[in-house]
């Protein structure tokens, strides 16, 4: 899967849980939602080998 | 996970409501909030006319976009602080909801009032940019809605905001705007346009999620100069505790509301007593900052909306 977060492009080549991909890259759930394929998904999805996959930040400078 | 509503698989899970939701049951579900929170607060009448304060962010393109969709008329005020490569682009993405909700849009272009663009404004008065943003947005803002006769401004401040100030306040200490905070500021006749928050009680997660799920094209990147490290650092430090304990945030901040209820609130503007002999805005002295900006930068004309519809 291709992850786009923050500017950056992450490959991962086996299939996970949405929650799993954020602890690989120390993000919390509370600061970001996980988008696959255009779609908001919960913690709990599994993400497939060939989705898209977009990390989006939550929090703004205010 | 399931949708608590549907049983359809859900889109986002609410820890702080102890539920998940689809998206069409989510969007219902934030929107319901935010008209409770209108009708409660009693923010907006029928009689009301609104303008929402638009930055291009993900807030305020969803509230703009969110109180039209829930039955309030509202158009947009833009200022444009004439940031190289950035107000442009938030200019775009406003001009694409103003399109979507057939509503319309003032712009205010401070490079063309004052000759110079925000920074150039900043250094030459030796403030800090943000500062010098402040003063110039909610000048504009109240302007606007003199001028032009709106009855409110609606801006996008979220309960991650309210919370984190709130925050700082207290850490701190700073009773001058400790009790000051609330969903509805009241306005002073001819003077001072009253203010609402409709999100005041919406996380930055569910403002996000909604503008995902709706498709709202808003600038992701910050203000280059909008570092607050302090926001930023009290956010992180209130989205770790929510992290292991889900709906602190929101009961820190109902929390609040209750307590300056009980013991009154004190109002955030209009505590200068006096106003600006040139423009009627509140002030210290005779003339309030805006005036004494145009005068020092101003090209002589009076102060012009460009109209976008
Ligand atoms: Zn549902
Ligand atoms: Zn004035």
């Amino acid at each position: 899967m291709r992850v786009e977060c923050e500017g950056n492009t992450y490959e991962f080549e086996r299939p996970m849980l949405a929650s799993k991909l954020l602890e690989q890259l120390s993000l919390s759930r509370e600061t970001h939602l996980v988008v696959v394929n255009s779609k908001l998904v919960t913690e709990d999805h599994k993400i497939e080998k060939d989705d898209e996959v977009k990390l989006v930040r939550v929090v703004s400078g205010g | 996970m399931k949708c608590r509503v549907c049983g359809k698989p859900a889109s986002i899970n609410l820890r702080s409501y102890k539920t998940a939701l689809c998206e069409e049951d989510f969007i219902a579900f934030l929107e319901k909030r935010v008209s409770n929170t209108i009708k409660k607060y009693r923010l907006m009448e029928e009689a009301d006319r609104p303008v929402v304060a638009v930055s291009g962010g993900k807030d305020s393109l969803s509230l703009w976009y969110m109180i039209n969709r829930i039955g309030y008329a509202a158009d947009g005020i833009y200022v444009d602080l004439g940031i190289e490569g950035y107000s442009g682009r938030s200019l775009g993405k406003i001009r694409q909801m103003a399109d979507i909700l057939r509503r319309k849009v003032y712009i205010f272009h401070v490079q063309e009032a004052l000759q110079r663009g925000i920074d150039g404004i900043a250094k030459a008065i030796r403030r800090p940019t943000c500062s010098a943003c402040g003063t110039i947005k909610r000048y504009i803002m109240n302007r606007i809605c003199i001028d032009k006769g709106y009855t409110l401004l609606a801006t996008g401040h979220n309960l991650d905001d309210e919370a984190s100030a709130l925050f700082g306040n207290i850490l701190y200490w700073k009773k001058e705007y400790l009790w000051k905070k609330n969903v509805l500021l009241e306005g002073k006749e001819d003077h001072l346009v009253k203010k609402i928050k409709p999100f005041f009680l919406c996380s930055e997660r569910e403002i996000a999620a909604y503008a995902i799920m709706k498709g709202i094209d808003y600038i992701y990147e910050e203000c280059p100069f909008s570092k607050d490290a302090k926001t930023l650092t009290y956010k992180g430090i209130l989205n770790g505790i929510e992290e292991s304990s889900p709906g602190t945030k929101i009961m820190f901040v109902k929390g609040y509301l209750n307590m300056v209820k009980e013991k009154g609130g004190e109002k955030e503007d209009g505590r200068e007593g006096r106003y600006c002999l040139q423009c009627g805005y509140p002030t210290f002295s005779d003339k309030c900052s805006f005036c004494r900006l145009l005068d020092r930068f101003g090209t002589g004309c009076a102060v012009e909306f460009d109209q976008y519809d």
